[in-house]
């Protein structure tokens, strides 16, 4: 599983690099949104898949899975999406002054026109 | 603090009065509160004689960096002392002559004196100081002050210019002798030279001994204005008359010279050193000669005419060291050679300051120094006149004066090298003589031009802005007490020869006896036909020069030195601003295929050359079906993001990898994660509808991404590095995870059931509190971007 799991990651890190490198804003931060996925996957995947119950003490199992990458996920994803509101008010703000959502556009305040 | 400490620490003490001094009494020229200092220390300087002449050194050593092992440590030696006493003697006649030169109602004097001042006080700690690093530290201070006195008429051009060009050479130059510096503390591990002198046998074979030479050189070199570093003292010509008289004719441009000195007991045991420094030393003489002919202005003949001088002073300091490398053969053989260059230092400081006195005075009252406007003024200016003369058959190298002393013994030193027996000089040799006769005829040549096309020859009131005559008496006094020192030293040279010299000589070569003793007559020997034959033949030049005067144009200004160095500064500006725009284009994108194109060669590099890509099977689960089904859609639900036309299309289905993300999360026994991710990628998907429905209308229309070759590589790059190291990793697992910690004392320690919300907010709760943290700024700075903008941007609207 692990192996495939690698491989799912490397195609989510591909398409976000491919839609990081775009001209249009939404599309970059979309990448930056996949790019997150493919972080959080490879956390979980390096702390091994599927050894044991689910961390809670009441499954009263022989082993559990480990929680300490849950931990970290969970912290990454509430800091990316802190992140990613940020990013996506910021692009708002931007098409509402400058009128584009083209990178290309965004060259201080020459190339505005 | 030692009274020599105070002395050197002096000048720059008075620096920071003068410009007080000068505010309150205006009245008074600022030059008055400047002189008496230099005097004294002239003075004081003098009562040192009896204590080098018998070969005794004082040293004074106060601490300053002693972890480093640098220690500000004064010693004075007859070679620091020599130096020292030329510092003072001629920065007192300098300072009178700038009284009188410098206005006092249209220049600013307290900046020029503070200069000064802090150019002389950094000359005596470059001439002083025992330690390396306090040498170097005074050595810059020195290249300092010169910038700051050649620019010192900053609003012309040409001053500017030449402060650069002498700023940069030098500093390269002062950079480049740091490294030798360090070079040599590495190999002895002290920065004090006397002690680097008492270990030079045990680094002589040392690897590091010839790199530390050479650096030191090139210091040397480029501050004593050696070929092909000359190129920036005719520039600092620009400097006013007095500035050039003392920093580029008898103290800066010699700073080289004492470093070559001081050093030589260190380096000259080594053939290449006696070879390089006497090589480029008399290069230089002749091309220095050589081009002094061709000038027109009086300050420009005698820049070219000091960076001849001082190759001649170079060259012998190289064939003294000469006898430092025979230690067999007679003492006093090449020895010959570093008593003249001491000589010559003395005699070039007495007569090249008072030309450039001349050359001021001249200059202050005609308006002008072309020598092609100027001619017959010997009736304006008898006494000026007077002192050229003397002056200039001096620097000829004619008797009665001391500049014919000096020169015999050049010759006589360049005859010797004959007979030194490496690097194939016993056949090379046969230049040396012959080069440095050749350059002593141009010596010859310029030295009358420069005395006759000024005084003597045609009047051409016409061409002068000024009406001449004679200069006022204080302005003359300074060149007539140097003019004087020319012919006492002409007649009496063994005044110096035992209380200067000798003690100079000493400190060059510490374990030699040497015997200085300076006659006029040597018999009829070679040397005196090689004079004769330069006055014969010097004569002969002078008469015909306007015949052959075309020779100068088969070198055409295309080749020059200054040329070159002109175009690499201009090269250089123009390759780097090319660069510059070549690679910082402005686009994000550019930047953004940089950042993945250097992760990816970094990583795959380093992946490959330690042979780190590995994929074990033994230590993976298992895969089932429905899992193998999620991973199918979400990869392609990220592929045809790509490939979705409307932006719509792209969101909803960010979404979906989103959704897919959590159920992944259930599959793999991650309950919080999963709730997580589903309210989150909610809002997020909302938040993205939120941008999409803002977008200008103009520029909804919709279109399919266009596709590049380049962001395809690249991403696919990026994609098989993660999975590639993803799966190293994975089988490289060195240790178990520290987990088995948090499943026992959840309950136990903690009081809680859920491993991973114990952790988050027991074990290790500082993370959470700087999430908190993260999510409020973020709160914050999307509120303060929605709320802020009303103002500000309408404000801009109505501008």
């Amino acid at each position: 599983m692990e192996i495939l799991m690698a491989f799912v990651i490397g195609i989510l890190f591909m398409c976000a690099t491919y839609l990081m490198l775009s001209k249009s804003l939404l599309r970059i931060i979309v990448g930056t949104g996949l790019l997150s996925h493919g972080a959080h996957l490879l956390i979980l995947t390096m702390g091994s898949l599927k050894r044991g119950a689910v961390p809670l003490l009441g499954e009263n199992a022989s082993s559990y899975t480990d929680p300490i990458p849950q931990a970290l996920i969970l912290t990454a994803i509430v800091i990316s999406f802190g992140v990613t509101a940020f990013f996506l008010v910021l692009a708002y703000r931007a098409y509402q002054e400058l009128g584009t959502d083209n990178m290309d556009k965004m060259r201080g305040n020459k190339g505005n026109d | 603090m030692s009274l020599l400490h105070l002395a050197i620490i002096s000048p720059f003490l008075l620096g920071i009065l003068v410009p007080i001094m000068y505010k309150l009494l205006r009245r008074i020229h600022a030059g008055w509160f400047v002189l008496p200092l230099p005097i004294f220390l002239f003075i004081y300087f003098l009562s040192y004689i009896p204590i080098t002449s018998n070969q005794q050194t004082v040293i004074k050593s106060i601490a300053w960096i002693p972890t480093l092992g640098i220690d500000f440590t004064v010693k004075v030696d007859g070679l620091g002392l020599l130096f020292a006493l030329l510092i003072t003697g001629i920065g007192s006649l300098v300072v009178l002559y700038s009284i009188y030169y410098l206005s006092k109602d249209k220049e600013q004097l307290n900046t020029f004196y503070v200069y000064l001042l802090l150019f002389m006080g950094a000359m005596l700690g470059v001439v002083l100081s025992d330690n390396l690093i306090v040498l170097y530290t005074f050595w810059e201070l020195t290249s300092f002050s010169s910038f700051l006195l050649i620019g010192y008429w900053y609003d012309r051009e040409k001053s500017r210019y030449g402060a650069q060009k002498s700023m940069l050479i030098t500093v390269f130059g002062g950079l480049s002798m740091l490294g030798g510096i360090i070079l040599l503390y590495l190999m002895t591990g002290t920065f004090s030279i006397s002690e680097i002198i008492q270990q030079s046998n045990g680094i002589l074979t040392n690897p590091l001994f010839i790199p530390a030479m050479l650096c030191i050189l090139l210091g040397a070199f480029t501050k004593s204005a050696q070929f092909p570093f000359h190129i920036w003292l005719p520039d600092a010509m620009e400097a006013p008359t007095p500035v050039s008289a003392y920093l580029h004719s008898a103290t800066m441009v010699k700073a080289g010279l004492y470093l070559v000195a001081r050093m030589s007991p260190i380096f000259a045991e080594n053939g290449l050193w006696v070879w390089l420094v006497a090589g480029f030393g008399i290069v230089t003489l002749f091309w220095g000669s050589f081009s002094a002919v061709k000038q027109t202005d009086l300050k420009g003949i005698l820049a070219f005419s000091t960076v001849s001088q001082l190759g001649m002073i170079m060259s012998l300091l190289g064939i003294g060291g000469a006898a430092l490398h025979f230690d067999s053969i007679n003492d006093s053989y090449f020895s010959v050679a570093t008593v003249a260059a001491v000589f010559h230092l003395i005699n070039h400081a007495t007569f090249k300051g008072s030309l450039f006195m001349v050359a001021g005075i001249v200059d202050h009252e005609t308006g002008t120094r072309d020598i092609r406007k100027l001619g017959g003024l010997m009736h304006f200016m008898p006494i000026t006149f007077t002192i050229a003369i003397i002056g200039t058959f001096s620097m000829a190298g004619l008797p009665p004066f001391n500049g014919f002393l000096s020169k015999e013994m050049f010759f006589t030193a360049m005859v010797r090298v004959l007979e030194i027996g490496f690097f194939n000089l016993e056949t090379w040799g046969v230049l040396f003589p012959v080069i440095a006769w050749v350059a002593s005829i141009f010596t010859f040549v310029y030295s009358m031009i420069l005395v006759f096309k000024t005084f003597t020859g045609k009047f051409q009131p016409e061409k002068l802005a000024k009406k001449p005559h004679e200069a006022p008496i204080g302005m003359l006094i300074s060149p007539i007490i140097l003019a004087c020192l020319v012919i006492i030293i002409g007649f009496f040279p063994n005044l110096l020869s035992n209380t200067i010299i000798a003690p100079a000589v000493a400190a060059i070569m510490p374990n030699f006896k040497v015997d200085v003793h300076i006659s006029f007559w040597h018999g009829f020997t070679t040397e005196l036909f090689m004079t004769l034959g330069v006055i014969v033949l010097g004569v002969l030049l002078y008469k015909t020069f306007p015949k052959w005067r075309k020779v100068y144009k088969l070198f055409p200004e295309k080749f020059s030195l200054n040329r070159l160095y002109n175009s690499i500064l201009d090269v250089s500006q123009r390759a780097s601003r090319t660069i510059t725009n070549r690679y910082l284009t402005g686009f994000s994108r550019t930047y953004l295929l940089y950042l993945f194109a250097f992760f990816i060669i970094i990583l795959s590099t380093t992946l490959f050359v330690k042979d780190a890509f590995i994929i074990k099977t033994n230590n993976v689960s298992s895969i089932h079906i429905s899992e193998a089904i999620l991973a199918l859609v979400i990869s392609i639900g990220a592929i045809s993001i790509i490939f979705a036309k409307s932006r719509l299309t792209s969101i909803i289905l960010l979404g979906a990898v989103g959704y897919t993300v959590s159920i992944f999360f259930v599959l793999f026994r991650a309950p919080d994660l999963a709730l997580t991710q589903l309210a989150i990628e909610t809002i997020s998907v909302a938040l993205f509808l939120l941008c999409f429905y803002h977008l200008p209308k103009l520029k909804k229309r919709e279109e399919r991404m266009r596709f590049r070759i380049t962001n395809a590589v690249i991403s696919v790059g990026v994609g098989a590095i993660v999975t590639m190291i993803a799966l190293s990793a994975h089988s490289n697992k060195l240790f178990d995870s520290i987990a088995q910690y948090y499943v026992d004392n959840t309950y136990e320690k903690a009081a809680g059931k859920n491993m991973v919300n114990v952790i988050l907010v027991d074990f290790r709760g500082f993370d959470t509190m700087f999430e908190i943290t993260v999510l409020a700024i973020a709160a914050l700075g999307i509120f303060g971007m929605i709320k802020l903008r009303l103002e500000g941007g309408k404000k801009n609207e109505n501008q």
